[in-house]
């Protein structure tokens, strides 16, 4: 800038540091206590030079919560959502910018709508459905009477029947179903000039090669941001996954961060319980760290 | 902001919504439309019939006190940390933007706890303020019965309000940062040469400019903050102690699946959706106005 002020930028540099110090000292507190053994970690003041059963604790932390198939399992959903966010978001957009059908606008509110609900609110009845997805399909043909009709005509009771509930599918597909994405590409869609859809048309491709050859690959950083966003969101779930796993074969790393809460009575194992918070930190701070520079430049449009 | 140029046949176009209309249909739709016909039954848990009973689960839970003390508690727990997280992050975010030596570092570092899961930052702020380990511990020594978050319900709800500003001052931090970037150098340079000095220009310049990133974050933030607090809450005191921090979503889980009172859990589902959506209706009223489209 162009004034001189030293006393501001003083006091500037003071606070900033003071916002520095205050993010990075859970991790660095965690880190630490992650290295410590039961008696040091519980030492009142907790000592502030590391330990030296880092490799240790994160072993045991490891295997007392079996980590290893949960980060599988929260890769597999938290893939599963942001592949299924970016394709279905990508394809209805298209839908919605690039055809002229009566409903178009229809469809517009009805997606429009699902993100004013997020699934904390609506979960106990969603919980219901992904008990049996099809659900809401028997009570449609039982409602027109169509299961009438074909108990009728062919004595066959219909008892539409699909259990999603600890499966890959039942974790991912009630997470996709909202519209997150599907405005991120609408409002890029709409900045895509018309001469390339008209050039593109002359030339004789249709729409599924239009939206192929040429939306696709223009969206790429769409779809990279989209998929960041979501992959991070669906790792960080917690409620969903803690409801609908209930054998541990389908749980997830972070719904497993509860069995290490250090019980009561005995001395609290909180070096493991840190060393586990550790681990389930990791991944998405390295998604984080890997994706800042682009991230931040897509955020921050900086035009000066 | 309408194509001139479209593909013609509308049955080609409608397939491409198809997945996402049954995607919703079947997890949204569906989903919403049974919470609000459960919440005017009696639901029998695991599939015993029901019995129509209008109005009489919102006139139940409104004349529990529980109800109200989980709304008052998610009042407080809303607005402190909202205010925390908001008043930190554009403070932080406006030094930044400063552009002095080594502001670049904290730019980068303000950014990580976005990635943190909510769970996994409650139970690293569950062991910073143990009163039986640690700095809190140290604290209690000289001054015995200063911090316990396990009995006094004041401690508990500060607990969860740091665990959650803490999170968001990350999220808040980076939207602050791009909107002050977006406000044109020589605006604040001609006002530097008029005289004008820097907090006089943060004031009468950026911070009128940034006021509707002020007001989307802070809907975003209230909005988060009865959703995303159920991690908070479950790991770091499970509604306790004595129901204190018992926030709307926690009390809907356990009523829900815990106490398997279908009917009670979904009229509180109801109007928490209802609190939400007017909050997003006043966003968007205030939003829609700025989008430009090209």
């Amino acid at each position: 800038m162009v004034e001189r002020t030293p006393i501001l930028n003083f006091f500037t540099h003071l606070i900033l540091f003071a916002g520095f110090v205050f993010c990075v000292a859970p991790f660095v507190i965690v880190a630490i206590a992650a290295s410590h053994n039961l008696k040091d970690v519980n030492d009142v003041p907790m000592s502030l030079l590391p330990g030296s059963d880092f490799w240790v604790n994160i072993k045991t932390a490891w295997t007392t919560a079996d980590l290893g198939p949960k980060l599988f399992n929260s890769f597999i959903m938290a893939f599963g959502v942001a592949a299924g966010k970016v394709i279905v978001s990508a394809l209805t957009a298209f839908s919605i910018v690039y055809f002229r059908y009566p409903g178009r606008m229809l469809i517009f509110w009805l997606i429009f709508i699902t993100l004013m609900l997020p699934l904390e609110v609506r979960i106990v009845p969603t919980y219901a459905v992904v008990a049996n997805v099809l659900d809401p399909y028997q009570a449609i043909m039982d409602l027109t009477g169509l299961s009438w009709l074909i108990q009728k005509i062919s004595g066959v009771q219909v008892q539409l029947s699909l259990g999603l509930l600890n499966s890959y599918s039942g974790l991912i597909l009630p997470l996709v179903a909202t519209a997150t994405g599907t405005f991120l590409y609408r409002q890029f869609f709409l900045t895509v000039p018309d001469e390339l859809t008209e050039a593109a048309r002359m030339d004789g491709a249709g729409a599924l090669r239009f939206f192929v050859d040429i939306l696709l690959p223009l969206s790429r950083n769409n779809m990279a941001a989209l998929g960041t966003i979501m992959f991070l969101w669906a790792w960080n779930q917690y409620l969903w996954p803690l409801l609908i796993t209930t054998d541990q074969s389908h749980a997830m790393a972070v719904t497993e961060l509860k069995q290490l809460i250090p019980n009561v009575g005995g001395a609290p194992e909180w070096h493991i319980a840190m060393a586990g918070t550790l681990i389930i930190m990791v991944p998405p701070m390295i998604v984080v760290v890997l994706m800042q520079r682009w991230f931040v430049r897509g955020l921050i449009a900086t035009e000066k | 902001m309408e194509k001139r140029v479209t593909f013609g046949r509308w049955t080609i176009g409608i397939l491409f919504a198809v997945p996402q209309l049954l995607l919703i249909f079947t997890f949204f739709y569906w989903p919403a439309g049974q919470a609000v016909y459960w919440s005017l039954t009696l639901q029998q848990p695991w599939g015993g019939g029901n019995i129509w009973v209008g109005l009489d689960n919102f006139r139940s839970i409104l004349a529990n006190a529980d109800y109200w003390n989980s709304i008052t508690a998610s009042m407080i727990f809303a607005g402190i940390s909202t205010g925390l997280a908001m008043i930190i992050a554009l403070v932080l975010a406006a030094l930044t933007d400063r552009q002095l030596a080594g502001s670049w570092l904290y730019r980068v570092v303000l950014i990580w706890p976005y990635g943190i899961a909510a769970p996994a930052l409650a139970l690293a702020f569950r062991f910073i303020l143990a009163p039986e380990a640690g700095f809190m511990a140290a604290v209690n020594k000289f001054w015995p019965g200063f911090w316990d978050p396990g009995l006094n319900g004041a401690d508990a709800m500060a607990s969860v309000i740091i665990a959650f500003s803490w999170k968001y001052v990350g999220y808040n931090f980076i939207f602050f940062l791009a909107a002050l970037q977006a406000i044109p150098r020589s605006l604040i340079e001609a006002a530097a040469m008029d005289g004008s000095g820097v907090v006089r220009r943060f004031w009468d310049i950026q911070f009128p400019l940034i006021t509707p990133t002020i007001f989307f974050l802070l809907v975003i933030n209230i909005t988060e903050s009865f959703q995303d607090s159920f991690g908070i809450v479950d790991i770091m005191t499970a509604g306790g102690p004595a129901n204190a921090t018992n926030l709307m979503v926690y009390k809907i889980y356990s009523d829900g699946f815990k106490g398997l009172d279908y009917s009670g859990a979904a009229a509180q589902s109801i109007i928490l959706m209802l609190l939400i959506v007017l909050l997003t209706i006043v966003q968007f009223r205030f939003i829609e106005r700025r989008v430009h489209y090209r």
